[in-house]
């Protein structure tokens, strides 16, 4: 093993060293221990900035609405991509897990006259049975997570083309239940949609789940260092599989939310969702490396990408920069984890 | 020395033909082990002698090819480290299986943590985070091993020793039966490398057998009652302590003592 680690008292600075370059090592110091510091910031600068450039438009309430209701399904399959991603794996077929659920709902509800209910849970159930597919596959076939979700990516995507046989269920045929997520009330002067609360409330749960439980504490310990989780009598490959299994449901929450959303079920929504839930993971501060991050960093990752679209398509950029931004934003995501890591490399 | 006292117990671990083979490597080739009840046994042999892989083999880490093993009697075959656990025996790894970004007190409890007294606890699976750091607090300060200003800082950014000294804490509080330390003392201060030696002498004193791997002999004849002496994937000799001189077991473990030369200068046990 390499001892030469960098203890923070070893960081601090030596007289050798200007006071500039003490700052700078603090500062890293700083976002190493408080992984939610750099997003935050970044959500704020980014709509002070906007509410200076493009004015009341973009700081309405009406406006801040609308962003947390477009960055709502990616934030949902953005906790399922976190907790993935905490283990040191990432999941590639969140999205069409997502889509699928969403058809499952719609096809039991309208097409074979189930009540509403069970049809709901029923597609909760398959976003589950879906993540355990992927955890067997990872845990059981000893499969890289990229390559089996690779490969459940297509499988879920042609599931969701037969089932629904290419058709999308209109709106006017949704039963209310399934588009219940998608109405509002009214709260000091903007509209909040159920849907904003409920995911608040998920990345609450969460959040509580992988801080405050063992659970948790054992999910993070495996993406950190999965050997000595082992070693340490954690039950790795049962963590690995609950994880997958609790991102499915996850995702089946999200294809709800979808529904509620877009009013209607289609299977061909939700294209862009795998690659914005790594985007929004992490813009958000989580380590692709595992062990590392924060879940409501996800939060403020999809609000950060929420906010450059809705400032950038407001100031009357073309929507090409918007794309373009959001990967400068992702490039400098990773750039500063590694960074960051380096406190202890 | 307490080697003999116990002789007549029940041994509280013995292993007989241990076999574990890496593809073409052949890491254990039928290794045996005799740990009596309350006594400090050292395991020393050169690198690649196969000591890593007889304690992994022991803890449940790594599963045996072939052989046998009894904890206090009781036929075990344990198929993972938490099996082991469950039994009582606990396990310093030489290469410490810690949580890097992880703090103390998360590591100390790691995979048995504390949870909240009372439904926040039964029903919410509340971790008891405030108890965990108090209990890590009292029992580093009560072991004095490590003197540490922030129990939440990540052990990554611990030194090498002070992670070590976690690690040994770890074993040495939640070991009920065995406690075995791989290389405890290998990157720790002379200080405390003695407050290590001092905690297995306790711990032993306590009634609970201790196996150290060390290639530091004057530790190990300074704490073990018993040496094991492992060579090209066996035991070669088991010795009383008092009964060899460092030099003979130096020439064992390399192989420039053959163990039927040394029985005339000193009592080698063949069990
Ligand atoms: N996971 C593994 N895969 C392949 N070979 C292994 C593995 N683990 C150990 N070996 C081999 O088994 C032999 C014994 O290794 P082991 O780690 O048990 O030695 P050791 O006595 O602990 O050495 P050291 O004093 O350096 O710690 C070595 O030749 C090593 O290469
Ligand atoms: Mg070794």
């Amino acid at each position: 093993m390499a001892h030469d680690t960098v203890t923070p008292h070893a960081a601090d600075p030596p007289a050798t060293r200007s006071a500039k370059h003490g700052l700078i090592a603090r500062g890293q110091a700083a976002l190493h221990t408080k992984p939610l510091l750099g997003p935050l910031v970044v959500l704020l600068l980014a709509s002070l900035f906007f509410s200076v450039w493009v004015g009341s438009r973009f700081s309405d309430p009406l406006n801040i609405s609308l962003i947390v209701q477009q960055v709502q399904i990616i934030g949902m399959v953005g906790i399922a991509q976190t907790l993935v991603v905490l283990t040191a794996g990432i999941d590639l077929s969140v999205g069409a897990i997502t889509v699928l659920a969403s058809v499952v709902m719609g096809k039991l509800a309208v097409d074979s006259g189930l009540p509403v209910l069970p049809a709901l849970l029923l597609g909760l159930v398959t976003g589950g049975v879906c993540g355990g597919l992927n955890g067997t596959l990872v845990t059981r076939f000893r499969i890289p997570p990229f390559i089996a979700t690779l490969g459940t990516l297509s499988v879920f995507s042609a599931l969701t083309l037969f089932y629904s046989q290419s058709e999308t269920i209109r709106a006017q045929d949704v039963p209310s239940l399934l588009s219940w997520p998608g109405r509002s009330i009214h709260v000091l002067g903007t509209e909040v949609t159920y849907s904003s609360l409920l995911m608040v409330g998920c990345f609450a749960t969460v959040a509580y789940l992988l801080r405050g439980t063992a659970w948790g504490a054992h999910l993070h310990a495996v993406g950190d260092n999965p050997d000595g989780a082992r070693l340490s009598g954690i039950r790795t490959d049962r963590v690995l599989l609950s994880v997958y299994v609790v991102a499915g449901v996850i995702c089946g929450l999200a294809a709800w939310f979808l529904i509620g959303r877009i009013g209607s079920v289609s299977p061909q929504a939700g294209e862009n969702l795998n690659l914005q839930s790594i985007t929004a993971v992490v813009i958000g501060g989580t380590s692709l490396f595992g062990g590392r991050g924060h879940v409501l960093g996800t939060l403020l990752g999809s609000l950060i990408v929420g906010v450059f679209s809705s400032g950038l398509a407001l100031a009357g950029v073309e929507a090409l920069w918007q794309v373009f931004t959001v990967g400068v934003l992702v490039v400098v995501a990773v750039a500063a984890d590694q960074w960051i890591r380096k406190v202890t490399a | 020395m307490k080697a003999g006292d116990t002789a007549t117990g029940v041994p509280a671990l013995e292993a007989r033909g241990l076999v574990k083979r890496y593809g073409h490597v052949t890491a254990l080739g039928g290794a045996d082990v005799d740990l009596r009840a309350g006594e400090v046994l050292a395991v020393i042999g050169d690198n690649g002698a196969g000591k890593s892989t007889l304690i992994k083999c022991l803890s449940g880490a790594e599963i045996p090819d072939a052989g046998q093993i009894r904890l206090f009697g009781e036929p075990v075959r344990f198929r993972s480290p938490l099996d082991a656990r469950d039994h009582g025996l606990e396990t310093v790894y030489q290469n410490l299986a810690v949580a890097p970004s992880r703090d103390i007190p998360a590591n100390l409890f790691l995979g048995r943590e504390r949870r909240k007294p009372g439904p926040l606890g039964s029903v919410l699976r509340l971790l008891d985070k405030k108890r965990m750091r108090e209990e890590t607090q009292e029992l580093l300060t009560s072991l004095g091993l490590l003197t540490i200003q922030n129990f939440s800082q990540p052990v990554e950014t611990l030194s090498g020793g002070q992670r070590q000294g976690v690690a040994v804490a770890r074993a040495a509080c939640f070991g009920s039966r065995v406690i075995i330390m791989d290389e405890p003392t290998a990157a720790l201060g002379v200080r405390e490398s003695q407050r290590v030696l001092d905690l297995i002498r306790e711990i032993s004193g306590r009634g609970v057998p201790v196996i150290l791997i060390s290639h530091d002999m004057p530790h190990v004849f300074d704490v073990a009652d018993r040496i094991h002496i492992q060579r090209l994937g066996r035991r070669v000799a088991l010795v009383n302590t008092c009964d060899i001189s460092m030099p003979d077991a130096v020439a064992l473990m390399t192989g420039a003592l053959h163990p039927a030369e040394i029985d005339g200068r000193s009592r080698v046990e063949h069990p």
